[in-house]
């Protein structure tokens, strides 16, 4: 049998997120096919199929499939779904979406955000915000996952040399129509798969005082985040929220600066190699999951810290 | 127009939760109940549809055991005119919860349900996309604004990129996200006055629905535990450590 991987792309490139998700599908064994449906997605196609360890790209084209609307991707994955053992999609906003639509019309109990592979029907999860993890077995005909992509190391994106077939696709169901997108610009790393974030909480004041982090993050190189209360708080954009219920992320090095570490703030970051915090409450519980802690006033310690990068 | 909203009783978002020694799952015995943060949020939104003459009538609906009628006076006390129960000890999965509140929508009709995103417990967010899987009907999902007009809802989402609108044909199935709206405290004299409203309780198999688990956990565990390190003096001391300890720049 053979695992169906849903791709991640902007039309020309595929995502990171689909080269961790080939990962976990190499887990799980079997020959590995990736599906790249959109509206002018050719090159994106052929990104896939260099892949490493892709046997088969199946290409879908269609104005339908521009924008990644669920009820029309979710037909086409159902229309697909004979003869796969497995269907896993990215755990980005776009998976979560579309992948639970497709479970439920295969009579198939998703199992989301994996972070292992124990056997072919038997993966990890974490549940609560990350305080459990979960080993569960799926008893489905059709394993349906979403994964997590911190669980799994990205392969390569060359090397492979899959073939292409052209699949057709359901038409539109006439459900839901595109209206527009407000996309964050950003010369920046993406957050999920940056080598180093900055991220800010509540305690950098206003989204002004965001921008004494920025020669910071130019510095590192970094993305930069946000804790849940910066961004209710209008400070940054919502697609900055780290967390639980925001992006998960787990660079190299992660410096917290006016965080204070709730569970839920922990939960899409503890998983980071370095984590810094800076913080002025020194009982702030940042500091228990931080390998390094500056207590102090970040106004002043953030310059200062920049300035000693430059030496 | 009939809107439904759901709402789960999960462990209170400010419980350090724990996993039992015997590795079956997470403590539960005397820990805080309350209802799932977004489906407040859902509650919320159904409240000032309804307040802005959209709505005329809110369902509030939760699934599992008895004591979810709790779950289910908080939503009638912040709005929800009637509410309904469907009361089993099964653990239910998401895929049985949305096979549940299809039952629900097809005796009640309802042009709008509206569910939080992700139950703050099994953080599975996927019961609302099943829901419109199976009853065929347009979905909207991690939404930070919803505008009802025409027979449609123009839906703003919160997506990886930034923020993404759709225009969906109702009957719909939308899902919040924690920008929607911030819900209000519950008054007393609200409370009191949800203590009147009806409560109906049905059972799965009067509905039809067989909620057995599909997905069997084996094991619940402790993730591994991260260890507090060092506090440094100062910049300087922290560049030092990052460079020549951690090696990480
Ligand atoms: C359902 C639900 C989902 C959630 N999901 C998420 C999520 O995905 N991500 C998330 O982050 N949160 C999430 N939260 C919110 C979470 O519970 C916390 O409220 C939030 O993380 C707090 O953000 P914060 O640390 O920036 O703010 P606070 O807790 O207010 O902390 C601010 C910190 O800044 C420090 N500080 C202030 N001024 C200075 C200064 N001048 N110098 C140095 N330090 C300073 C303070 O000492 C304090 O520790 C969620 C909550 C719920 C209920
Ligand atoms: N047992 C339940 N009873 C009522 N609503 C539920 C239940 N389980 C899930 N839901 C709804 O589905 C949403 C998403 O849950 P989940 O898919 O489990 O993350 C929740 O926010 C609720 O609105």
């Amino acid at each position: 049998m053979a695992v169906l991987v849903l791709a991640d792309h902007d039309g020309k490139h595929i995502r990171k997120s689909t080269l961790n998700t080939v990962a976990a599908a190499q887990k799980i064994g079997g020959e590995i096919h990736v599906l790249v449906a959109g509206n002018g997605c050719g090159d994106a196609a052929k990104a896939a199929a260099a892949v490493a360890g892709v046997a088969k790209v199946l290409h879908a084209e269609g104005a339908q499939l521009g924008d990644e609307l669920a009820e029309n991707v979710a037909a086409l994955l159902v229309a697909l779904a004979k003869g796969y053992s497995h269907i896993l999609a990215p755990a980005t906003s776009s998976g979560k979406n579309i992948l639970p639509r497709a479970a439920a019309l295969l009579d198939c109990q998703q199992i989301s955000e994996i972070i292992s592979v124990e056997s072919p029907d038997t993966f990890v999860r974490p549940i609560y915000a990350g305080n459990a993890l979960a080993t569960v077995k799926s008893k489905d005909p059709i394993k349906v996952i979403t994964v997590r992509m911190t669980g799994f190391d990205a392969v390569a994106s060359t090397g492979g040399t899959a073939s292409i077939e052209v699949v057709q696709s359901p038409g539109d169901s006439g459900l839901s129509t595109f209206v527009g997108r407000e996309v964050q610009k950003s010369e920046r790393p993406e957050l999920t798969s940056a080598r180093v974030v900055v991220s800010g909480g509540r305690g950098m004041g206003s989204g002004e005082n965001f921008k004494i982090l920025e020669p910071l993050a130019d510095k590192l190189n970094a993305a930069m985040g946000a804790s849940r209360a910066a961004v209710d708080a209008g400070f940054v954009p919502n697609d900055w929220q780290v967390g639980q219920t925001g992006k998960i992320v787990a660079p190299e090095l992660y410096v917290a600066i006016g965080i204070s570490g709730a569970i839920q703030h922990l939960a899409g970051m503890k998983d980071s190699r370095v984590i810094v915090a800076i913080n002025k409450d020194e009982e702030a519980p940042i500091f228990q999951v931080a390998d390094y802690g500056v207590v102090g006033d970040l106004f002043k310690l953030v310059p200062e810290l920049v300035e000693e990068l430059k030496k | 127009m009939k809107v439904l909203v759901s709402v789960k009783r999960v462990i209170d978002y400010n419980v350090k939760v724990r996993v039992k020694a015997d590795g079956t799952g997470v403590e539960t015995a005397n820990v805080k109940m309350s209802m799932n943060p977004f489906d407040e949020i859902a509650v919320e939104e159904a409240v000032r549809l309804k307040e802005a003459g959209v709505v005329t009538e809110i369902i509030a609906v939760s699934c599992g055991p008895q004591a979810c009628q709790e779950t289910l006076r908080t939503a009638l006390a912040i709005g929800a005119d009637r509410a309904v129960l469907v009361e089993t000890n099964e653990e239910l999965q998401p895929l049985a919860v949305a096979k549940l509140l299809k039952a629900v929508c097809q005796k009640e009709s309802p042009q709008l349900v509206i569910l939080g995103k992700q139950a703050i417990d099994d953080d599975s967010n996927q019961t609302g996309q099943m829901l419109a899987a199976l009853l065929g009907w347009s979905q909207a999902t991690f939404a930070s604004k919803v505008v009802i007009a025409d027979g449609k809802a123009q839906v703003t989402r919160e997506v990886d990129g930034g923020l993404e609108t759709i225009s969906i044909k109702l009957p719909a199935i939308v899902t919040t996200d924690l920008r929607l709206n911030e819900p209000r405290y519950v008054t007393l004299p609200n409370i009191m006055k949800a203590k009147k409203k009806t409560m109906e309780t049905l059972k799965p198999e009067a509905l039809g629905v067989d909620v057995a688990p599909r997905l069997q956990t084996l094991k619940v565990s402790e993730p591994p535990k991260r260890k507090a390190g060092v506090k440094v003096p100062d910049p300087k001391a922290l560049v030092d450590k990052l460079r020549n300890e951690a090696k990480v720049i």
